[in-house]
């Protein structure tokens, strides 16, 4: 043995290839001990391929894999701590089972177990749940478990594989104190994710997109890249979509997004930015949206095709005092919200909050257990067919038949909504046109990249030209680029009288909402357009330009405070 | 280091059968139910079979043996005057076979040569039953034949008197080799299923990848697997034999020692391949039904437990040396209905460990300590 070299673990010139397909493309990278690295990426960019290699779960096509000086597959394994996307926990066993069996699995000395655990469950905040099976615990609670596993052994290597998936915000803030507090102890972290937000505050960051290393080093190096062309636009609220669009269009303007009531543009290198643009803070997401070549186009082929919705006076959608209970448990609890034509309405929550049960209420799928609710002026108790098939539903995971072809999608989902004949063969032909299926029509669904299966999915959902629009966190996941194309398409459906509701916790998602009801616990806690939500958090607060994600956060740690106050009640 | 990590392993995969319902319910309730359905509902013995008597020959001698196929405790009787009208009930099923006394019958018996025939009609789309009937009618024959010929003084030409005693089962009784049979069905699909389900599940809920990336060794937790659910094994073969001796009253004449030496060395294989299949699949799905398709299915139709293996032909005959049950089930019915016959355990468990040990062996190639 030499003396310890600098760095805990080691990519050199590694590719990983599954039968055709390329997971990892020459990726050369440096953990060292001591760093917060982030891993980050967009579904399907190599994320999890690229943490198995280094814990030594998979052998690399080409290249080098090193940890702690030996090849990652012969590394010493209780120096390394590893928490899978699942969290690897036992459900059928409790709380203190599972850390027992990782301890005598990784061999903690006996005498030295129970203070261990005392440690490691007060910093999980599971003290009270030793007992508890981990399959009873909620989202968060396992996800801490699940660390708490990985760390009996206090590794000197920890691969964390997007610890933050499907966790609420507020947890997944925590977590990332708990492991932040580790890399001062001298232990390197590799911590993958698929939010940007997350990113900015690693220490470094390896940033993956189809398997293509974009940026090694700290964050901040690549936010240099795109500083001083990162610009705010206030704009008068209804005419930001039509201004976005010719925006996204322009060659001087590399990307574009809604941001509330306002506009963020990142400019060409060199371009000057339009009158009364205030200079922005650059995030993240701007540079990579750099990296990957900019925004794409803003003018959507399938807005211009489609027909104008009718204006009728009425609210489209309305939920009145909508309740869902399942014996003793409250899903949802007196839900009420009305939608205009021509408005995009968000619900935000964490996990289990019961946007997914309002939803499915408002979707004809569960009978509510009081209120009513109407879809296009179609009542839900009395005409759930006639909502159903004004509305055009997009679900969270892809919800199309995988082994049947692009082609066999299209025709199914067209001869469910009635489309015969001509009608038929015509509407499919402009789907392919606008979302530029025609290589792939005779490829199995399943079988597409993310983008494509997404365009699908939305050609699928609206090719009845419904209406009305439900989206259940529709691109969770997918890259900024595919994003921005899909949210353009939205945009301008919005303008032709389309009205939309969407699911979402990605707050880049939330941002493009006209108005946002934020649900917490069953019940709504907060409605109000993103900038008045934001505001609202910064006169709580005090913090002066706080994010969306930020007035979340806020508004459910007060919640929860004032439950305190008034006693635990519910 | 294995000194503290393999008993861990030990206990969480007790504490897992323990509180998983349906790994009770197959090593225990399954069991019971094949048991029931084997020892109750299937049986191989033919008592009081329908047959028609055709009796065209109004003779004495005639009517003699249609009177003996009467009293037969093996027949239930529906007579006619011929074949015609016999015909239709056997078409239908109602009758199993049909037997013709000639009109010639006794004309033929008085002659000098004395050679009188009769006609059996067997429904030959059940093969087992038709063999028994044409078998039994036969013997309702041969034994009217030597009364008959007594009666008139005279000895029948028959050198050859055969006086069958059948040993070990002397009544014949099916349930008797049924059983012990059904217990080795029955350990051939829990062994397999058990296993096949353990295995998969881990792939299937993420917590192979998590062991994996401990320093545990592959072939500690496929033995952590093992020895539990051999043990469950074990204690299910206890209670299948409690219940055939206690609730079936099938005898019981060879040691516990060997019954559970035969159990154990059979557990191996059938635990095994259940292993081999989890690992191969890494569904629960999937693993269950090939558990069911190679595990049950094969041990069914080619150990010898429901058909010969003598009678079947030379190329399926082949193939059931590839049964590990095949091996089994002679012992077992052995074990029961004989006693201890210890020359031939031992080849059984030699072939059996032989068969455990290519399974275990492709097992661990198979499960290599990488998740693709």
């Amino acid at each position: 043995m030499t003396a310890a070299p600098a760095f805990t673990a080691e990519l050199h010139g590694v590719s990983r290839r599954f039968g055709a397909a390329t997971a990892l493309d020459d990726i050369s990278i440096v953990i060292r001990p001591g760093v917060m690295s982030g891993l980050v990426g967009p579904d399907g960019a190599g994320k999890t391929t690229l943490i198995r290699l280094l814990a030594g779960l998979l052998d690399p096509t080409a290249g080098r894999v090193t940890v702690f000086g030996q090849p990652a597959t012969r590394a010493d394994r209780a120096r390394v701590g590893y928490m899978p996307q699942r969290f690897g926990l036992y459900e059928d066993l409790s709380v203190i089972e599972n850390l027992r069996l990782y301890a005598n699995l990784r061999g903690v000395v006996a005498r030295d177990q129970a203070r261990r655990f005392d440690d490691l469950l007060r910093l999980t905040d599971l003290t009270g749940f030793q007992q508890r099976l981990a399959g009873r615990l909620s989202g968060g609670m396992k996800q801490k478990l699940g660390l708490a596993c990985a760390l009996v052994q206090t590794p000197d290597l920890l691969l964390l594989d997007e610890p933050g998936v499907g966790v609420d915000p507020v947890s997944r803030r925590e977590l990332w104190r708990m492991v932040q507090n580790l890399t001062g102890a001298g232990i390197a972290v590799l911590w993958s994710t698929a939010y940007l937000d997350e990113a900015e505050k690693c220490d470094e960051v390896f940033l993956l997109s189809e398997g293509r290393l974009l940026h090694a080093g700290p964050p901040g190096d690549l936010t240099a890249d795109v500083a001083g062309r990162v610009f705010g636009l206030r704009s008068p609220g209804q005419g930001r979509r039509r201004l976005l669009a010719q925006l996204m269009d322009r060659d001087d303007i590399r990307d574009a997004t809604i941001q509330g009531g306002s506009l963020r543009l990142l400019m060409q290198p060199g371009a000057a930015p339009p009158e009364a643009a205030i200079p922005a803070r650059p995030r993240f997401e701007d540079a990579f949206v750099d990296r990957l070549g900019g925004g794409p186009g803003g003018t959507s082929a399938l807005a211009e095709t489609y027909p104008l919705i009718p204006e009728t006076g009425a609210p489209v959608i309305e939920a009145q005092g909508l309740s869902k209970r399942f014996g003793a448990f409250i899903a949802a609890d007196n839900i009420r919200f009305d939608v205009p034509r021509g408005e995009i309405f968000g619900l935000l929550g964490p996990n289990g909050a019961g946007k997914s049960t309002t939803f499915k209420m408002l979707c004809g799928l569960l009978t509510p257990s009081s209120g009513t609710g109407r879809v296009a002026g179609h009542d839900l108790h009395h005409a759930r067919a006639a909502a159903r098939q004004s509305l055009g539903y997009m679900a969270q995971k892809f919800s199309l038949y995988g082994d049947l072809s692009v082609r066999q999608n299209l025709n199914f989902f067209a001869g469910v909504y009635g489309l015969h004949g001509r009608a038929r063969r015509d509407k499919i032909a402009q789907m392919t046109d606008i979302f530029h299926l025609g290589p792939y029509l005779r490829q199995n669904a399943g079988a597409l990249p993310l983008g494509f299966k997404q365009r699908l999915s939305l050609a699928c959902a609206v090719m009845h030209a419904p209406p009305v629009l439900f989206l259940d966190e529709p691109t969770s996941g997918v890259d900024p680029i595919v994003r921005r194309e899909f949210w353009s398409h939205i945009n301008g459906l919005v303008q032709k009288g389309v009205t939309v509701l969407v699911t979402t916790h990605f707050m880049e998602e939330a941002e493009y909402c006209d108005r946002i009801q934020v649900i917490y616990r069953a019940a709504p806690i907060a409605l109000g357009t993103p900038d008045s939500l934001k505001s609202d958090a910064a006169a709580r607060t005090g913090d002066p330009d706080p994010t969306l994600q930020d007035a979340f956060i806020s508004l459910i740690e007060d919640h929860d405070a004032r439950r305190a106050r008034t006693g635990d009640a519910a | 280091m294995t000194a503290r990590r393999f008993p861990a392993l030990l206990v969480k995969e007790s504490q897992q059968i323990l509180r998983d319902p349906s790994a009770i319910l197959i090593a225990f309730v399954l069991p019971v139910v094949l048991l029931f359905l084997f020892g109750v509902a299937v049986s191989l013995d033919i008592r009081q079979v329908k047959i028609g008597v055709a009796l065209q020959d109004d003779s004495p001698a005639g009517l003699s043996l249609a009177l003996a196929y009467r009293n037969s405790r093996w027949f239930d009787v529906t007579a006619g005057r011929d074949m015609a009208g016999l015909k239709p009930d056997l078409v239908a099923g109602r009758i199993r076979g049909i037997v013709v006394i000639p009109q010639d019958f006794g004309a033929r018996l008085q002659a000098p040569d004395r050679q009188a025939a009769i006609q059996i009609v067997t429904d030959g789309a059940q093969p087992n039953t038709a063999a028994f009937v044409a078998g039994y009618a036969d013997g309702v024959r041969a034994q009217w034949e030597r009364d008959w010929a007594g009666d008139a003084g005279q000895t029948v030409a028959a050198p050859i008197a055969l006086v069958p005693r059948f040993w070990f089962n002397p009544e014949l009784t099916s349930r008797d080799f049924l059983i012990p049979g059904s217990i080795a069905i029955v350990m051939a699909m829990i062994g397999t299923l058990l296993t096949a389900l353990v295995v998969a599940r881990e792939w299937e809920r993420g917590t192979m990848e998590a062991m994996m990336a401990t320093p545990v060794a592959m072939a500690e937790l496929l033995a952590s697997k093992v020895l539990p659910y051999f043990v469950l094994g074990l204690g299910s073969v206890a209670l299948c034999t409690a219940l055939a001796v206690g609730a079936f009253g099938v005898p019981f004449r060879g040691s516990v020692l060997g019954l559970m030496a035969l159990s154990a060395a059979f557990l191996v294989p059938a635990l095994g391949q259940g292993l081999l299949i989890s690992a191969v699949t890494k569904n629960q799905f999937v693993a269950s039904q090939i558990a069911l398709l190679l595990g049950f299915l094969p041990s069914m139709m080619l150990s010898g437990f429901l058909f010969e293996i003598p009678s079947m032909p030379p190329v399926i005959q082949a193939i059931t040396y590839a049964v590990p049950a095949r091996y089994l089930v002679p012992s077992l019915q052995t074990v029961f209905s004989v006693g201890d016959i210890w020359p031939m355990f031992w080849r059984a468990i030699g072939s059996l460990l032989l068969f455990g040990a290519v399974f275990f062996g492709l097992a661990i190639r198979v499960t290599r300590r990488r998740v693709a």
